[in-house]
């Protein structure tokens, strides 16, 4: 595989909602992107994203229907990275309290309604600050603007995955990453220039990886 | 901290943006997806479409704009106008809008509102609401439809509480009495609305000057507000407007080449 070959994306499709923007955005970035709607469209990816939004029972059960909840683990053995947004960054974790759903469990943690929030769901504009540096945030301002549509987020068990936080009520964790595994709360493909920038991190990182 | 939004609103018909004074008069404002990108370009937070033309032939001309604006756009768009069932608002969100706005549809039939948000979310469900002062009882709203031409006796508070309770996560709180005008908010209707619920109140109906966005966040406590007119005659900027806001005091989102 050439170095400057474009990364190749499969965005999980299990029907919970809008893969349009996501697809449009890394299109953009220059990824080769196809959407897999069963295990087999995983084959070959370097870069899975699971988008997502509404409840995680459903998903899990729509994951699992499609064999996917079991060929995005298997694909993460064998050096595919993740990036998991809004409802595709909680499925990481472990249980969702929203609906007891178990989830993928590639990260420990539980998924919890934000606390102390004077409006939800949490709908709108919201800052990154980042409790350590990651190369997922290179080029970003401290404090950069975010869009977030959600009600519950993580509660990683190991707060070293924690990129950033952010303040509705209680800070909540709006980005994690450890080894190939992204997540983010809010939806980079709706935050403008900067959510750009960050598909756009995440991308070189995967093709600086590929080309180990 | 929340961000308050500026969001531009482009009404469409029949394939353009068209803005009415108080829904009439109709002129014709360019190409919904070009305009979309150029205010998204100028640091518009999100961008809303409303179908306001009436043939159903212009369903199919409303998502392929919505499609065309979601390839170059890269911040929300909520779209409204037309949208009478769930297999509808899948369409326009398959199209890749973030957000479907129902107003008309969902006062005739509010089981809309709990049945969209069971498939998609209440996330993406928006009511919008139009609503007429009562010039019988001061301090109350009347809520009309049909593009605020017909009155439906409703009080607009008791229908934001009923819709938030069925499913709507978001409210699209329009003045009928201050569309058009670019005369200021209805300050009391927004601080009225906000305080009988609980999830964000979009101030629409009645933006002139960026003073007046200013008022609907600060004074009328509306985390987001919208305005058409003067955005497409180019009497104010996006940029100005947020400016305004951040001059006040408010937290808002500055482009990079602002920082």
């Amino acid at each position: 595989m050439r170095p400057d070959a474009p990364v190749r994306v499969a965005i999980a499709d299990y029907g919970a909602g809008n893969l349009v923007s996501i697809r449009n955005a890394l299109v953009r970035l220059g990824a080769e992107v196809r959407v897999a709607t069963e295990a087999d469209g995983l084959r070959d990816a370097d870069l899975i994203v699971v988008p997502g939004v509404g409840a995680s029972a459903p998903a899990m059960a729509r994951l699992r229907r499609r064999g996917l909840a079991e060929a995005i683990p298997e694909a993460l053995r064998t050096g595919a990275w993740y990036l998991g947004v809004c409802l595709g960054m909680q499925l990481l974790f472990d249980r969702s309290e929203e609906d007891g759903a178990r989830m993928l469990g590639i990260l420990s943690g539980e998924v919890r309604r934000l606390t102390g929030a004077p409006r939800l769901p949490h709908i709108g504009w919201n800052q990154l600050e980042a409790v350590r540096p990651d190369p997922v945030l290179a080029g970003l301002p401290d404090h950069a603007p975010a869009y977030f549509v959600h009600s519950y987020a993580p509660i990683p068990e190991d707060p070293a995955v924690i990129v950033t936080r952010t303040v509705h009520g209680d800070p909540f964790t709006s980005l994690v990453a450890s080894g190939r595994i992204v997540g983010c709360q809010f939806h980079p493909e709706r935050s403008g220039a900067d959510g750009l920038r960050i598909l756009g991190n995440v991308l070189g990182l995967v093709a600086a990886d590929r080309g180990r | 901290m929340l961000l308050r939004r500026v969001i531009p609103c482009l009404d469409v018909s029949d394939g353009r943006v068209v803005k009415g004074v108080r829904f009439v008069d109709l002129s014709d404002e360019g190409d919904p997806p070009e305009l979309a990108a150029r205010y998204a370009a100028e640091g518009a937070d999100e961008i809303c479409f409303l179908d306001i033309g009436a043939a159903p032939e212009g369903r199919g001309t409303m998502l392929s704009i919505v499609e065309r604006t979601a390839r170059e756009v890269f911040v929300p768009i909520t779209v409204g106008g037309g949208v009478r069932t769930p297999a509808e608002m899948m369409a326009v969100l398959r199209a890749g809008a973030d957000k479907v706005a129902v107003n008309s549809a969902a006062v005739a039939d509010p089981t809309l509102l709990s049945r969209c948000a069971r498939r998609f979310g209440r996330q993406c469900v928006v009511i919008s609401i139009d609503a007429r002062q009562d010039p019988a009882r001061p301090g109350s709203w009347e809520v009309v439809v049909m593009g605020g031409r017909r009155p439906t006796g409703r009080d607009a508070i008791a229908w934001a509480q009923e819709a938030v309770a069925l499913g709507a996560g978001e409210i699209l709180l329009t003045s009928i009495d201050r569309d058009g005008t670019q005369g200021g908010f209805d300050l009391a209707l927004l601080r009225a609305v906000g305080a009988a619920v609980d999830v964000p109140v979009i101030a629409s109906g009645g933006a002139g000057t960026p003073a007046d966005m200013v008022a609907a966040l600060a004074e009328g406590g509306a985390d987001a507000v919208l305005a058409a007119s003067i955005f497409h005659r180019g009497i104010h900027s996006i940029r100005s407007v947020k400016a305004a806001i951040a001059a006040a005091g408010l937290p808002v989102r500055t482009l990079e080449d602002d920082r």
